[in-house]
């Protein structure tokens, strides 16, 4: 029963947390993404040593900000699932 | 949209559909996901040199979300992770110079497919059946103690057991020194030089084909050093988060990187990753491994399908 109702909550904090993060990432996506491509073409082919320490900057930056906006919108949701 | 990097043209919705799937995958079976990842770039004509790279990438983005969510789980052991870093990175580097290798002499997808293809499918094959056999056995014993009166429940969370745990017990004889324990796994004495030997494998094979080859690591950890399969999945990817980082690296200064395919992904992984590493919540090892069985079998159909189609540049 604790396992069932456990399970419910989850499901219920999921269901709201996607299409809020959906429309977050659709922002962010046009806004910062879109305008990326042609400044690190540019790097691509000038400075291959620039290029990887920029891209890994971006991907661990990106993971560390995805990672704290989806638990803030878990524990956003689930008190009102309470 | 047009990655100028890689020089593609793809919808950028398939990019977060197949980040998202394999997010939850990664979240849930410890896995960076490249036996789906890999194989779905390569069939969205991404060339193979790129795919092995940019997976890569978009791996240490969701690997950071999925660690850290196991971590406050309590399944990741620092120790066992901290001793594979150094071997992985060695086996990463291995397997990225024999891309290279391969790229002078213009074969590469073709070995790379193929290398794919056989190790999906011989994990496949093995997992299934042990898998499968354990879960008989544990039947058996529920039977069996059910008959005598006892009423126990073998199969809920957290209970794990192996019909192979004989040959981590075998490998565990295997005294040759420094040998070293490992509290947080329930591993009372194992040589350094099998973690060591485990994780140069799964580091060339990342390096090789691409991810963070947890495909190979966390079965690997299970089987061979008699971990259980919750603390392999969080371990494998903390492991996978460093090795994944280097193996970008190194790939980036190759030209082999196109880190705008693995941003637009990585969006849809990162939440993808929360929700697979909450479903470990919900199941036992046995069931986790056995769920793991077609996955690896959907990434050898998809390379098959863009070798015979030739949808590959």
């Amino acid at each position: 029963m604790a396992a069932s109702k456990k399970s419910r909550n989850v499901m219920r904090s999921l269901l709201v947390e996607i299409p809020v993060y959906a429309g977050l990432v659709t922002v962010y996506f046009f806004l910062v993404l879109h305008f990326l491509g042609g400044w690190l073409k540019e790097i691509f082919d000038s400075n291959k040593l620039i290029y990887a320490i920029v891209a890994l900057v971006l991907i661990i930056g990106q993971g560390v900000v995805l990672e704290t906006l989806t638990t803030w919108l878990l524990n956003f949701v689930r008190p009102r699932n309470r | 949209m047009d990655f100028l990097i890689s020089g593609e043209h793809i919808n950028p919705v398939y990019l977060v559909a197949v980040g998202f799937i394999v997010g939850v995958m990664g979240g849930f079976f410890g896995v960076g996901g490249s036996f789906l990842a890999g194989p779905a770039l390569f069939a969205f004509g991404v060339p193979m040199n790129f795919v092995v790279g940019t997976d890569l990438a978009h791996i240490v983005g969701k690997s950071i979300v999925a660690t850290k969510k196991h971590r406050a789980l309590g399944n990741v052991d620092m120790k066992l992770a901290a001793m594979m870093i150094l071997p992985t990175i060695a086996g990463a580097e291995s397997g990225a110079q024999l891309i290279q290798f391969l790229k002078r002499r213009a074969n590469v997808d073709f070995v790379v497919g193929m290398g794919f293809i056989t190790v999906l499918l011989s994990i496949t094959v093995f997992m299934a059946w042990e898998s499968w056999r354990t879960l008989k056995m544990h039947r058996a014993q529920d039977t069996k103690r059910k008959g005598a009166g006892q009423a126990v429940i073998l199969l809920k969370a957290g209970k794990d057991a192996s019909a192979f745990s004989h040959i981590a017990k075998t490998i565990h004889k295997f005294h040759l020194p420094p040998m070293v324990s490992l509290p947080t796994a329930g591993v009372a004495s194992i040589s350094l030089w099998v973690i060591v030997a485990v994780s140069f494998v799964g580091g060339f094979f990342s390096g090789f084909l691409g991810g963070g080859a947890g495909y190979i690591r966390m079965p690997a950890m299970v089987y061979l050093l008699g971990v259980p399969t919750h603390v392999a999945v969080g371990t494998d990817l903390f492991e996978i988060m460093i090795s994944a980082s280097y193996g970008t690296f190194t790939h980036a200064l190759k030209g082999n990187v196109d880190i705008m395919l693995a941003l637009v992904m990585h969006t849809g992984a990162a939440i993808g990753a929360q929700i697979g590493a909450i479903g470990t919540e919900f199941f036992h090892g046995a069931r986790i491994r056995l769920a793991f069985v077609p996955l690896p079998l959907i990434g050898a159909g998809i390379i098959i399908y863009g070798l015979v189609t030739g949808h590959h540049h």
